[in-house]
């Protein structure tokens, strides 16, 4: 290193890039210096230089509008924050003892966890690469611990196979692996496959299913040792005189080929299904306070918006105190609207047809979540279940195991459903109680002896039915991404939409937060350009 | 016998999803649906339909508003619900992907004679069928 000369860090370097030839120079950048391509964030956007006296509404207080406000103002712009509930966080949401809920239709929860209990109805979970997100937990304080994604000892149940019974996650994946692993070795050696491998690679490729799949010396996958080390053991090794194991029986093959197995297999090598995975500690609304922390004293609560009106000098937005019912006007330079597209669709909005159309153009989805607290955590005492998910075919989709307090004595809540399609319509249109109800019978066929034994209370949410969203998270597909998209994330004049809906990290917050970032880097290029 | 077998198991890998009914990406649980076909109307409108416009029929209203289709003169002419069940609408997604034209028309005829509505003239599959329907790309 030259004297007085330092090279540059590779952050500082990355910094540069991004400063001068924006995010998409710093990605391309970032791959060809070796950064495996898993995110698109580039650090905070560090606007500034807002012109005096400059002023942005934000509608919504939800992860977007919040990011977008605590950015906007640091950059100097005046904001003000209109949320039609009386909290902030939107969808990032927990639900505890002694909270009270109403969904659309009337019916009215009154939630009666222990101290300590909640329910995240909508997001739970975190990738390590959404990076935008983690870095804002970790600059706003909040303090993150393990989510228990994947755990190979929790239930696989399908209502055609393994005669309705519930199996180990790793028996039927061991199971599915040996079989193929079985059947590939036998067409190699039956020779099946010698015009596709090479001679070399077909002895290297026998070699790896023996070893992948638990194979004998024979190519076969069958009831002994080697199989029952990855599917598990009748009798697992001890010590002393019983020390020695015993295998366990195989599957058939029929049932291991139930889709019900590989799609199991296959959920967890999905990108944003790899572990590991987080999630804040004591609820993920632990996310959505510490931004409403930084956001403070800018947002108005209760305010239903039922006018977005905008000229070339500025906007006016139109809201009534749901509380109050007075109605006011509020005006500022520019907007950035993160109300969710199906509620957005009915709000009289001076944008372009074709923006207008966009918004129409995105279904939602309608999951369901319910949780139910037990009087023990008999999945871990009785199962050595610690975390992770049991999947079933049932309208309740799974049951989630809490990723908290282990060991712990006293109550816990643990996921009785994340219905979703058909599952999700079902459940969501049940009354509260019934939901209970339904989601104690399914879910007792994973813990017969002690679901509705220990069960005490529980709570669900129907995405379908939440006031203040009328859905989970925006649905596009291939058809409306090419027609609507890129006319949904454009500015409309001084109206510009952010939320997981102007993302291609739809349902996640991550998506929010990028949104967020790429609507206000541009919102703010043209306010000073202006 | 084996090649055929591996045959078999790449196209169980392309036709699963179907059944599977591919959620729309995005956080989502593992595994597969299987749940009880609904056949006749007020079936699908319970396991379906009153997820959002309640078991009364009457709809809610929050940030916006889930409409009622009770005593909706809206439904006088068929092809209206027909094309809102095909192809969706705003919040609504299309539900030709969940659903046959069997059940969605089974679905319309009852909304239109029940909940106060009194339009008699059934439904069919083959009125259904002539909306035409949204393809069926897995969302994301």
């Amino acid at each position: 290193m030259e004297l007085g000369v330092r090279a540059p860090t590779r952050r500082q370097l990355l910094s540069a890039i991004a400063a001068v030839g924006g995010t998409a120079a710093l990605y391309q950048a970032m791959t060809s210096l070796g950064h495996a391509a898993e995110t698109q964030f580039a650090g905070p956007p560090n606007l500034a230089g807002a012109r005096k006296g400059a002023s942005v509404i934000v509608l919504g207080a939800g992860l977007a509008g919040m990011l977008a406000a605590h950015e906007l103002t640091r950059a100097g712009y005046k904001v003000q924050i209109l949320e039609y509930q009386d909290r902030a966080g939107g969808r990032n949401w927990s639900l505890r003892g002694g909270d009270t809920y109403t969904e659309l239709g009337g019916a009215t929860q009154k939630v009666g966890f222990a101290k300590g209990n909640y329910l995240n109805p909508g997001p739970w979970r975190i990738p390590h690469h959404h990076r935008t997100l983690l870095h804002y937990c970790k600059a706003f304080g909040v303090a993150l611990e393990p989510f228990v994604q994947f755990n190979h000892n929790t239930f696989i149940h399908s209502s055609e196979s393994f005669g309705g019974k519930p199996v180990r996650f790793k028996a039927a994946a061991a199971d599915f692996e040996g079989n193929v692993a079985e059947l590939l070795a036998k067409s190699i050696n039956e020779k099946a496959l010698d015009q596709r491998v090479t001679v070399e690679d077909r002895e290297r490729l026998l070699e790896a299913l023996k070893g992948w799949g638990m194979l004998d010396k024979d190519y076969r996958y069958a009831s002994n040792l080697r199989s029952a080390s990855h599917r598990g053991y009748d009798r697992p090794p001890g010590g002393g005189v019983n020390g020695a194991p015993i295998p366990s029986a195989l599957y058939s093959l029929h049932d291991v080929l139930d889709p019900q197995v590989w799609t199991s297999m296959a959920f967890f090598m999905g990108h944003e299904m790899q572990t590991t995975m987080f999630q804040p500690v004591g609820g993920m609304d632990m996310i959505g306070k510490a931004f409403a922390k930084q956001v403070d004293g800018l947002v108005t609560y209760n305010a239903k918006v039922s006018k977005i009106a905008q000229d070339d000098k500025g906007v006016a937005v139109t809201y009534a105190d749901t509380q109050t019912g007075k109605v006011v006007t509020a005006e500022a330079d520019w907007c950035v609207c993160t109300i969710p597209l199906g509620v957005l669709n009915q709000i009289e909005t001076q944008v372009t047809d074709q923006m207008a159309a966009a918004i129409r153009a995105v279904p939602y989805s309608g999951q369901v979540k319910i949780g139910l607290e037990m009087k023990r955590r008999f999945w871990e005492e009785d199962d050595s279940i610690y975390g992770g998910h049991s999947f079933t075919d049932q309208e309740i989709g799974l049951v989630s195991y809490p990723n908290n307090n282990f060991f712990g004595d006293g109550p816990a809540v643990l996921l009785g459903a994340f219905a979703r399609d058909m599952g999700g319509y079902r459940l969501a249109g049940l009354t509260p109680e019934q939901r209970i109800e339904a989601a104690l019978r399914q879910g007792s066929v994973f813990h017969p002896e002690t679901y509705r034994k220990e069960f005490s209370n529980g709570a669900s949410v129907a995405w379908s039915r939440v006031p203040w969203s009328l859905g989970c998270c925006a649905r596009w597909t291939d058809e409306t991404r090419a027609e609507h998209y890129q006319t949904l994330v454009a500015m409309d004049r001084r109206i510009v939409l952010a939320g997981e809906h102007a993302s291609y990290v739809g349902c996640w917050m991550e998506g929010a937060l990028l949104s967020s970032i790429d609507a206000i880097t541009r919102l703010h290029k043209r306010a000073l350009e202006a | 016998m084996t090649l055929r077998f591996l045959l078999a198991l790449a196209a169980l890998s392309t036709a699963a999803p179907a059944l599977a009914q591919t959620p729309a990406g995005g956080d989502s649980g593992g595994g597969v649906v299987r749940v009880a076909k609904p056949v006749t109307g007020q079936q699908v409108y319970e396991a379906v339909c009153q997820a959002c416009h309640m078991a009364d029929a009457k709809g809610g209203t929050g940030a916006a508003t889930i409409p009622a289709l009770a005593a909706n003169p809206r439904l006088a002419g068929a092809a209206y619900p027909i094309t809102l069940v095909v192809k969706g609408q705003g919040a609504m997604p299309s539900l030709s992907g969940n659903l046959d034209d069997s059940q969605i028309a089974a679905v319309v005829t009852y909304v239109r004679t029940s909940f106060g509505n009194h339009y008699a003239k059934p439904v069919t599959a083959a009125d259904v069928a002539k909306i035409p329907h949204p393809a069926k790309s897995s969302g994301h």
